[in-house]
């Protein structure tokens, strides 16, 4: 229908956009993990797999990734096990407060990140809402040191930012599935429970899986909340990142830190997604 | 099925099935009397029935879907609930099964009361109008479904599946996903699950209405001779008053929430209460008249009846009307009238005549070339069956 020199106008924009944005910066990337920098400190373009090399031997690097896979897959569990019974309750039970309900878990996504962060920080520091409460009700006697920078804070700030995150898939997954199933699994003698385990959580299960894919490579990439509320033992692998191309200066060990976590999302992603489609619609 | 069938023989099916005193025994008194109460229910057995309805009545809000409904449903009967939409059939279906709460009334099975028990304690299964697989279980895993939840031993299940598959022909897709068998196909699948269970009581809500037409006789038929096989009762929902007159031993008909009549398929054909009973099911001519001193009168029309004085309205289907012949007496009343249009239909035509008088009937005669000038029509006086108004709205 539409002329070949149409269709090959239409389609370079969007190509040449990919190409500028995401194509070349990912090259110029790569290329950096291979080089190194100078005692003096200018970038050598020499190449060399030095790099790839300290990440894996050096123990702050792997640890640091490590701690970081650590963090992301505990707030991806509990983003799951709060985002679940929300959209479960929303979805079957909410009735006519539906639609208001779902505002109110959607509505905090559009607060900054940086101020709920920063809200975290009011509520766990040692002069903060907590501790104070604490000790005003006499369950503890000094203020608890564990609940700010440490990686139990991050945990918890970003299991709250996360957790809209894994509800809106799975949210999704529910609404999809047809009420007349339940009413049929109810009219073969299935208690409410048997129903749930046996027709709805395996159809949600797509769902599941979307919302933990985006829970845990969002957070295991995150700075911020490491930044304001890890402290020296929350540090996550983005911070070092950060730190590599800037006051550290070595863009190079940077880059091939990049590129090991980008391999690392991309075979997550990959996984996610051939899981997904081996139990959509089973 | 509907067309073929001679007479004879479906008065001999009605007579077996339905048990067939009630509806002579009915034809005798329905002269005497003007009004008929809707709910007689003429049940065929004399034990107990399975299903008691009693005082159903079920309201949306300010929305009264149902009104005062009792209806008794026998062992082994093919009870139809027939109704157009917004009639509340679906809505007294669900509140059998459970899905929903009666707002006032209660119902019982076999002398228990059921509308207490939650859907999955009550031994009624329900095939559902778009079956309702689940998607993520093969055809063998659904039918299966209810033996499983119940946890009976693995080889029970086995065995009980593989019959109801063989019921239902389908023991060749055991192992397929229902996304890949026919609409028709899924359908028999919902039913075998059903009834793999063995219940009291299955609930039918409009199984055949996502068929096509051929398919659906073909289905009609298949169910019919299902349930005389498997012998438990079956409720079966439909707006398709042919449907409900080829498979019922009984119809109830609803309108508006409230049951305008319960009886076999024949009685309610050939004795309707209402008018919109005679009007639903069928074609009918509606006569409305005045009845003075034994005599029955509309327009030109006269007849002798035995009903009491004031105003009369009756059914006079369109076969009952035919050509004046040589016989005479005084329950035979003639007329001439002339001819408007004819519809073809085949082995007969549908006539629309006018009298002198003003008055347009409905006719139903044997197929004829062409109709020419006035004809004289007679009818039996026995077949201006009385009816109730019923309410406009």
């Amino acid at each position: 229908m539409f002329s070949r020199a149409y269709r090959a106008a239409i389609t370079i924009p969007p190509l040449l956009w990919v190409a500028v944005f995401l194509l070349l910066p990912y090259a110029l990337l790569f290329c950096y993990s291979f080089w190194s920098v100078s005692s003096s400190q200018e970038i050598v373009h020499s190449w060399t797999l030095d790099n790839y090399r300290q990440l894996v031997q050096v123990n702050v690097y792997w640890q640091t990734l490590a701690r970081s896979m650590g963090i992301a897959a505990r707030v991806t569990l509990f983003s799951l096990l709060l985002g679940y019974p929300l959209a479960y309750y929303l979805s079957f039970h909410a009735g006519r407060r539906k639609d208001l309900f779902y505002q109110l878990v959607v509505i905090p996504l559009w607060v900054s990140y940086l101020v709920r962060a920063y809200a975290w920080k009011t509520i766990l520091g040692s002069d903060g809402v907590l501790n104070t409460l604490l000790q005003y009700v006499h369950l503890s006697s000094h203020p608890l040191d564990f609940l700010l920078y440490s990686p139990f804070a991050v945990v918890l700030t970003l299991t709250h930012i996360y957790t809209p995150f894994t509800f809106l898939p799975i949210y999704a997954a529910l609404e999809h599935i047809p009420r007349n199933l339940v009413e049929a699994s109810h009219d073969l003698g299935a208690s409410p429970f048997q129903t749930f385990w046996r027709v709805i959580f395996p159809l949600s299960i797509p769902g599941v899986l979307a919302g933990a894919t985006f829970a845990f490579v969002l957070s295991l990439g995150d700075f911020l909340a490491p930044l304001l509320l890890g402290g020296p033992s929350g540090i996550m692998i983005s911070n070092i990142v950060v730190s590599l191309f800037g006051a550290a200066y070595n863009w190079p060990l940077g880059a091939a830190i990049s590129f090991c976590m980008l391999a690392l999302v991309l075979g997550l992603l990959f996984l996610s997604e051939s899981l997904e489609k081996k139990w959509s619609f089973r | 099925m509907v067309a073929g069938e001679s007479p004879a023989r479906r008065r001999a099916v009605a007579l077996r099935t339905a048990g067939g005193m009630p509806a002579l025994r009915s034809a005798r008194t329905t002269l005497a009397t003007v009004s008929e109460p809707a709910t007689t229910g003429s049940t065929p057995s004399s034990t107990s029935p399975l299903l008691d309805i009693r005082k159903v009545a079920k309201s949306f809000g300010k929305n009264a879907v149902l009104r005062d409904i009792s209806l008794q449903v026998a062992e082994g009967e093919f009870l139809t609930i027939l109704g157009e939409s917004g009639s509340g059939k679906t809505t007294l279906l669900r509140i059998i099964a459970g899905f929903e709460a009666a707002s006032s009334g209660e119902i019982l099975m076999a002398g228990e009361r059921l509308d207490n028990l939650p859907p999955y304690r009550r031994r009624v299964n329900t095939v559902f109008q778009h079956y309702a697989l689940f998607p993520h279980l093969t055809v063998a895993q659904n039918v299966g479904y209810g033996l499983k939840v119940a946890k009976l031993p693995q080889p029970e299940i086995s065995t009980r599946v593989q019959q109801a598959l063989d019921m239902v022909k389908m023991a060749a897709y055991a192992s397929a996903k229902p996304a890949k068998i026919s609409g028709g196909q899924q359908q028999r699948i919902a039913l075998a699950r059903a009834l793999v269970n063995r219940p009291r009581l299955l609930l039918l809500d409009e199984p055949l209405s996502a068929l096509d037409a051929s398919l659906r006789r073909q289905m009609q038929v298949e169910l019919k001779s299902l349930q005389r096989e498997v012998g438990i009762s079956f409720v079966f929902v439909t707006h398709d008053q042919e449907e409900a007159m080829v498979m019922s031993d009984r119809i109830a008909l609803l309108r508006l929430g409230e049951l305008e009549q319960v009886a076999s398929p024949r009685e309610i054909y050939n004795r309707p209460a209402t008018a919109y009973t005679a009007q639903f099911i069928g074609h009918t001519n509606l006569l409305s008249g005045e009845v003075k001193d034994g005599v029955a009168r509309c327009h030109s029309l006269a007849w002798r009846t035995g009903l009491r004085d004031g105003p009369g309205l009756f059914s006079l289907r369109p076969e009952n009307i035919r050509i004046a012949g040589s016989s005479s007496g005084t329950a035979i009343v003639r007329f001439r009238a002339q001819i408007m249009r004819q519809a073809f239909h085949g082995a007969t035509e549908l006539l629309q005549v006018e009298c002198a008088d003003g008055l347009v009937l409905s006719i139903r005669a044997a197929s004829r070339e062409s109709w020419t000038g006035d004809v004289d029509f007679e009818f039996s006086s026995a077949d201006a069956v009385p009816v109730r108004a019923s309410e406009k709205n």
